[in-house]
């Protein structure tokens, strides 16, 4: 009998403490067929943050790290400069990696490091209860921003495809969702190239993935698919920010 | 026997330098050293110092409040160095940027136009070297051959100094031995 | 080999790479910066890493990384780096991972001044992060002393997969000494059979300081313990100096200060007075054993420091507190002179200064 549907290898069979609704699962189970699709599995070390996703080390069938708070891209480096033949990614909510650990990611960027980070915008705190984070939209209730997020008092939301696409080196640099079919189909095939590109030694790849947060956004599951798409992806757009892209070499822009 | 000497000027006039020569030369002659520098901003052209200790025992303290003996190329330099020297020491003045003298009768002083030296050997900027050989030729602390062959080793990436800095080693080891005697 | 006059940054530096400590991060501070100079330029020619980070919170979670991955990795800071490697090196040890950090330490606390100090004594030998951990702690004295330490720094990081901390100030970094290089022979260190550096035949490795389960938590601190444990019993490394005759004070002191002590000690003696020096090498853990031996026939002890006395606790504990323990330090930058040692042993002995 054909087998049409099964756990992928680098997936553990363990189950997940996730909420009903999260959309981490569809992004594990996606960075676990690529790396099977790709025969990377053997070679792989992720990176796990603090954040909802502390555990994901329990959730993949090979090596991992966990960081301290923003510091995975740090650690990536660390892993990547010490063993490049290893195969490394970060694992990073938005609190995660657009509030305490920007430095590490802006800084990782720029200097091209050649691993590959799965950033989670879900527009929350969610391990900590709901709290505003950078990527929070603009009047978005949260327990800290209980009157809606004041962008005149704590500014707009960091949109960090745009700010990394940014700099100069070269990059992979895209952002997906995973609330419909639809974006997933597009979301799997941009992290398929971000590790293809990482296997190839080619650049430092960056996968930003909108995603929904129904118990802190306080909506089921399906109402919370619904608000992403009303709210996040006008204003995160889904695209890709960055392929390589031509080193001038010289040019001072 | 332990000797101290404290090589002192402005940022640039490569006293650290000729502490480095001086405590290297030490060394291949199987003594105790140590140079100690002052570092930081003042690397960065203020006033610059290095302690050379030189000993036939293991040098304990590196820190050495009364030196035997200075080696100063400005003014700053002697007015901070010449009155802590240990009675019986030696000073080694630069006459080309110091109009005074130490106000001390109980060292052994000797002038030595530095930079003027320098400058009429080929080089303004080996001026280091005159005070470094007339320090040698003052208090023999090393034989001057050994002195010599270090100076050489440690010039050696940039062959074209060497002539005039041995020049200058050699016109500042007479006047030292002429103070000497 | 030759002896070759070195500053210390360069010759840790060297140090480091001859022991294999090939794997290398940094940010700038003085009065450090030499062994990152340096390195540049040495790690090319070896074939090792050298990369500068945006932070020491970065480089310090770098060491995480590779130390995670079964790599060499080490690092060098100055005291305000070092606070901000704080949280990883809490890290680094919940996970057991090696690591060596030398810290050439300033004035503080704050920003402080780039002049030699010992103030960073009890954030190295207390635990310096949070949660309960500690590391083993060198204090070289000399340059040639520094380089001896480097490749013990490293085996023994390995051999307890713990973080190692270097404890200079800036006179040892920034003194050039006459030193050689030695090779230096250790027993076989086990397989890093825990690193993350693929899983391809075995069950996946994770390198991790989560424990949400309170018994697992507690296993690990007790493992922890008695790993610091196994470190008091094995690892404990001082010098003596004129211990071998008669005495009536101890003087305690480590790094540059005890080699002002050193002068003090035959400055005394010229006058009569017997003193001796215990200079302990390792910080962490501290020589009490030795040190209460060795305090049996004195009137007092005086700790040493170039700090506010951060370290007579563990002097007075060394000695049971069953006998005086007095204290001598400069501070700011300003290094104790053999005579201002002098002059307090005297004091206290009531023989005047």
């Amino acid at each position: 009998m054909e087998t049409i549907f099964k756990r992928p290898e680098a997936l553990a069979a363990a189950p997940t403490h996730y909420c009903p609704g999260c959309t981490h699962g569809i992004v594990h189970r996606m960075i676990a067929e690529c790396l099977d699709e790709l025969g990377l599995r053997e070679r792989a070390v992720g990176i796990a943050p603090v954040g909802c996703s502390v555990l994901a080390y329990n959730y993949f069938n090979f090596d991992f790290q966990q960081a301290s708070h923003g510091r995975a891209p740090a650690v990536a480096t660390g892993i990547k400069r010490g063993r490049p033949e290893m195969i490394v990614f970060t694992y990073q909510g938005d609190g995660d990696l657009a509030s305490i650990g920007m430095a590490e990611i802006v800084h990782a960027a720029n200097r091209g490091e050649k691993f590959t980070v799965v950033f989670i915008n879900n527009a929350i705190y969610g391990m900590t209860g709901g709290q505003m984070a950078p990527t929070t939209m603009p009047g978005q209730v949260t327990t800290t921003s209980p009157f809606g997020r004041d962008v005149a008092q704590v500014g707009y939301p960091v949109r960090m495809c745009e700010l990394l696409a940014a700099l100069k080196t070269q990059g992979f640099i895209e952002r997906v969702a995973v609330h419909s079919p639809k974006y997933i189909i597009r979301a799997k095939k941009a992290l398929k190239k971000a590790f293809q590109y990482q296997a190839d030694n080619k650049c430092f790849s960056f996968v930003e993935c909108l995603s929904t947060c129904p118990t802190n956004w306080g909506m089921t599951p399906l109402a919370a698919l619904d608000w992403l798409e009303k709210n996040m992806v006008p204003y995160y757009p889904v695209q890709n920010f960055k392929d390589l892209v031509e080193q001038g070499g010289g040019d001072a822009d | 026997m332990q000797t101290e000497v404290v090589f002192a000027g402005f940022g640039g006039q490569g006293v650290m330098l000729a502490g480095m020569v001086l405590a290297e030369t030490g060394m291949n002659l199987d003594k105790e050293v140590v140079w100690l520098p002052s570092y930081g901003p003042e690397m960065r052209g203020g006033t610059a110092n290095c302690t050379v200790i030189i000993a036939d025992e293991p040098i304990a303290s590196p820190i050495i409040l009364h030196p035997r003996d200075a080696a100063v190329m400005n003014r700053p330099s002697l007015e901070k160095f010449c009155p802590s020297l240990r009675p019986g020491g030696f000073a080694v003045v630069n006459k080309s940027l110091i109009p005074v003298d130490p106000e001390r009768e109980d060292i052994t002083v000797v002038n030595v136009e530095a930079n003027k030296i320098a400058i009429e050997a080929g080089s303004g900027k080996a001026a280091n070297m005159v005070m470094l050989g007339a320090y040698v030729g003052a208090t023999e602390v090393v034989p001057f051959d050994a002195l010599v062959e270090t100076a050489k080793k440690v010039l050696q990436k940039k062959p074209k100094l060497v002539p005039v800095n041995m020049k200058c080693l050699d016109q500042g080891y007479g006047i030292g031995q002429a103070a000497r005697a | 080999m030759a002896k070759v006059l070195m500053k210390g940054n360069e010759a840790i530096a060297e140090a480091a790479v001859r022991a294999g400590g090939l794997c290398y991060f940094c940010y700038p501070i003085t009065p450090q910066s030499e062994v990152a100079e340096y390195l540049s330029r040495r790690m090319p020619e070896v074939g090792g890493t050298f990369l500068q980070g945006e932070s020491e919170v970065a480089v310090s979670n770098m060491l995480y990384g590779a130390a995670g991955a079964g790599v060499r990795a080490w690092s060098t800071s100055s005291s305000p780096g070092i606070s901000l490697m704080m949280e990883a090196l809490s890290y680094i040890a919940a996970s057991e991972l090696p690591t060596v950090v030398v810290n050439i330490v300033r004035t503080g606390p704050g920003l402080g001044g780039i002049l030699p100090s010992q103030g960073d004594y009890l954030q190295a030998v207390k635990g310096g992060g949070h949660g309960d951990y500690r590391c083993l702690v060198y204090a070289p004295s000399s340059v040639q002393e520094a380089v001896e330490l480097m490749p013990l720094a490293f085996d023994r990081a390995d051999r307890y997969r713990n973080p190692v901390i270097v404890l200079g100030d800036g006179m040892i970094g920034q003194m050039m000494e006459p030193v050689e290089f030695r090779e230096h022979e250790f027993p076989p260190l086990p397989p890093k059979d825990w690193a993350t550096d693929g899983c391809k035949g075995r069950k996946p490795n994770i390198v991790n300081s989560l424990y949400l389960d309170p018994v697992k938590e507690e296993e690990l601190n007790q493992r922890l313990a008695a790993k610091y444990e196994r470190m008091k019993q094995n690892e404990v490394m001082y010098e003596e100096y004129m211990t071998d005759r008669p005495y009536e004070v101890l003087l305690v002191a480590y790094g540059t200060t005890a080699r002002v002590c050193k002068t003090a000690i035959k400055k005394l003696a010229e006058d009569r007075i017997g003193a001796a020096l215990l200079r302990p090498i390792t910080l962490f853990p501290f020589p009490s054993a030795r040190l209460y031996e060795l305090a049996k026939p004195v009137k007092f002890l005086m700790s040493v420091e170039m700090s506010c006395g951060q370290m007579v606790e563990d002097v007075e504990l060394g000695v049971r507190c069953e006998k005086p323990v007095y204290f001598y330090g400069r501070q700011g930058g300003l290094v104790p002179t053999p005579e201002e040692v002098v002059d307090q042993v005297k004091k206290r002995l009531g023989k005047g200064a």
